[in-house]
């Protein structure tokens, strides 16, 4: 086979990525070049066409402001409870608990948990203002436990809210890891409870590392998607009360479309995409190390 | 001592799995079913207020019970046109979205190139970019190529925004299909389109499922996407008439709010029942490929 060929072929292999790409390419990268561009001039939304550029003193003014700072740790917060902790362990409990679990059971649990993902976000979040209200379930249950009842969305409302998106979206992990498991033989897991490895051994030796491609995965979704929750905190907490659950979505769209300061909303949003790329790149080397061992 | 337990019952090591035996599907039980309570107490305030005459946001039992809520949100202005232009824009973003990704996971997933991994890298950002950050210029753009309030360049956007997260996922639930059934059916003569029909796609149901049921719920709990580039209001999906729905009247109605969030969860519910029969296929799939 000569080189000519062999080249067309390797254009011909391409071929099927055409139409995501050119959505891509139109949809998305256009904007963020624009947004790229205006994250570096003074651009208002009021204001006409006059934007000029201002280097980088949008991401100065970030840096030196303090609600920046509180917006930034917040979301760190946010992302490791809800999300790194949360939603991941939880989802892979409940994963690997459906497959000892009773069929009626399991049927019953997952219903209620992807039932919770199902919920549009806005709902979502009334559901949880109900829940965590004077007056709500949660009281009621803690005065039954003679627990002292709180104001969760006045004393703790990042817990809060990491709470609501933690019971939003574990059916997400749940449902990849049972996909996951579904694959690993159980063959394997038979044989390593025939060489005498209990449960806990099981899981950490056999299930866990041959799922470790799905986990990795599952945590940069999630981690990506808890980065940019925007409707959920909005509906319970508008970010409040004086600040304490606003996250850097809520903080962007609060200064881009609120104070109309569009130049620096969208520096902000840059900030949050470079958050996302690092916690990117850290999943992407388990990945790679994972690739080495084998 | 294990091995011990495990010679003691050889009739079950022999061909079902040894699972953790009564004590441990008690225990399993009772995990789930607490897990289960946790999860299912805060939809009790939308259970009760729906049907409750006089609901506010506390809890309380329905009093007096009735279906009036129900009533007043079923209407063509407040339910109905809202529910089919959702199911118009989400459905129609999904099977976009599914069909692209396939597409492109092919590719991805079957050759090796080394524009894999910066392509895979470039998608990962993507998936992280905050849709709010970007509404703006995608408005400007939409008002200068004319697709503003079109239901088309609305399903156009919405599939591209699920693209970059179904491309991903498609491509690692691909992974997990050996490329050696596929090698089968090449030299059998089959071209790579036809593997990835007849082989590749009837194996990977339980992946695509996960995949479609989770981009057709993120669109259709999405509000801001249709709320910006859509401006008729007979136009607007569910997501966006919700909130309609809080300005209409000055006070909130919330026993109506609760009717209508409860049907407008139905659809999500419904694709994710039927395709949940499918997921089940997921428990035999490990055994059909070791086969």
């Amino acid at each position: 086979m000569t080189s000519v060929p062999l080249e067309r072929t390797r254009v011909l292999r391409g071929l099927p990525l055409v139409p995501a790409v050119g959505l891509m390419l139109v949809f998305l990268a256009g904007p963020i070049l624009y947004c790229l561009y205006s994250a570096f001039t003074d651009m208002a939304l009021t204001g006409s066409s006059g934007a000029s550029f201002v280097g980088l003193e949008n991401f100065r003014k970030a840096f030196a402001s303090d609600e920046f700072g509180r917006a930034l740790r917040y979301t760190l917060l946010f992302t490791v409870v809800s999300a790194i902790v949360g939603q991941n362990i939880l989802g892979m409990a409940l994963a690997l608990l459906m497959r000892t679990g009773g069929r009626v059971v399991r049927t019953v649990v997952s219903a209620i948990v992807i039932g919770a993902w199902v919920l549009p976000e806005v709902v979502a979040g009334y559901l949880w203002l109900a829940f965590l209200g004077d007056e709500g379930p949660l009281n009621q249950i803690l005065g039954v436990l003679h627990l002292p009842e709180q104001d969760w969305l006045f004393s703790l409302p990042i817990l809060a809210v990491s709470l609501a998106n933690i019971w939003r979206g574990t059916a997400f992990s749940m449902l990849v890891y049972s996909a996951a498991l579904s694959e690993v033989p159980r063959e394997i897991e038979e044989a390593a409870t025939m060489d005498g490895a209990g449960p806990v051994r099981r899981l950490a030796s056999v299930t866990i590392p041959m799922v470790r491609r799905t986990i990795a995965t599952n945590l940069m979704l999630i981690t990506l998607q808890t980065l940019s929750v925007f409707g959920l905190i909005w509906t319970m907490t508008r970010g409040g009360p004086s600040g304490a659950s606003t996250t850097l979505p809520l903080y962007a769209y609060q200064q881009a479309f609120q104070l109309s300061q569009l130049g620096y909303g969208t520096a902000l949003a840059l900030v949050l995409l470079g958050l996302g790329g690092v916690f990117s790149l850290i999943y992407l080397r388990m990945l790679r190390s994972e690739e080495a061992v084998r | 001592m294990t091995v011990v337990q495990a010679r003691e019952v050889p009739g079950r090591a022999v061909r079902r799995p040894v699972r953790r035996g009564p004590a441990g599907r008690v225990a399993a039980n009772t995990a789930l079913s607490v897990v289960g309570f946790a999860f299912v107490v805060p939809m009790v305030w939308v259970l009760a207020a729906a049907f409750n005459g006089t609901a506010g946001l506390s809890v309380s039992w329905p009093d007096p019970w009735t279906f009036e809520n129900f009533r007043a949100v079923l209407n063509v202005d407040t339910t109905y046109r809202p529910m089919l232009n959702g199911l118009v824009l989400c459905g129609g973003g999904t099977l976009l979205t599914m069909a692209a990704a396939v597409l492109a996971a092919y590719p991805l997933s079957r050759y090796r190139s080394r524009w894999n991994r910066p392509f895979l890298l470039t998608i990962l950002f993507a998936t992280g970019l905050p849709i709010t950050a970007i509404m703006v210029p995608v408005y400007g753009l939409f008002v200068q190529i004319n697709l503003i309030d079109t239901v088309l360049g609305t399903v156009l956007f919405m599939a591209t925004s699920a693209l970059p997260i179904s491309i991903w996922l498609t491509k690692n639930f691909m992974d997990g299909v050996p490329i050696e059934l596929e090698e089968a059916a090449w030299t059998d003569g089959a071209s790579p389109m036809q593997a990835l029909r007849h082989i590749i796609l009837p194996l990977m149901w339980p992946g695509m499922s996960v995949v479609a049921i989770y981009t057709f719920i993120g669109l259709w709990g999405n509000f801001f996407v249709p709320f910006v580039l859509l401006l008729s209001n007979d136009q607007l999906p569910a997501s966006v008439s919700i909130f309609t729905f809080f300005g209409q009247y000055g006070q909130i109605v919330y026993g109506q709010l609760a009717a209508y969030s409860l049907l407008y969860s139905l659809p999500a519910l419904v694709l994710y029942l039927f395709l949940a029969r499918r997921l089940g296929g997921a428990f035999s799939f490990g055994g059909a490929v070791k086969g």
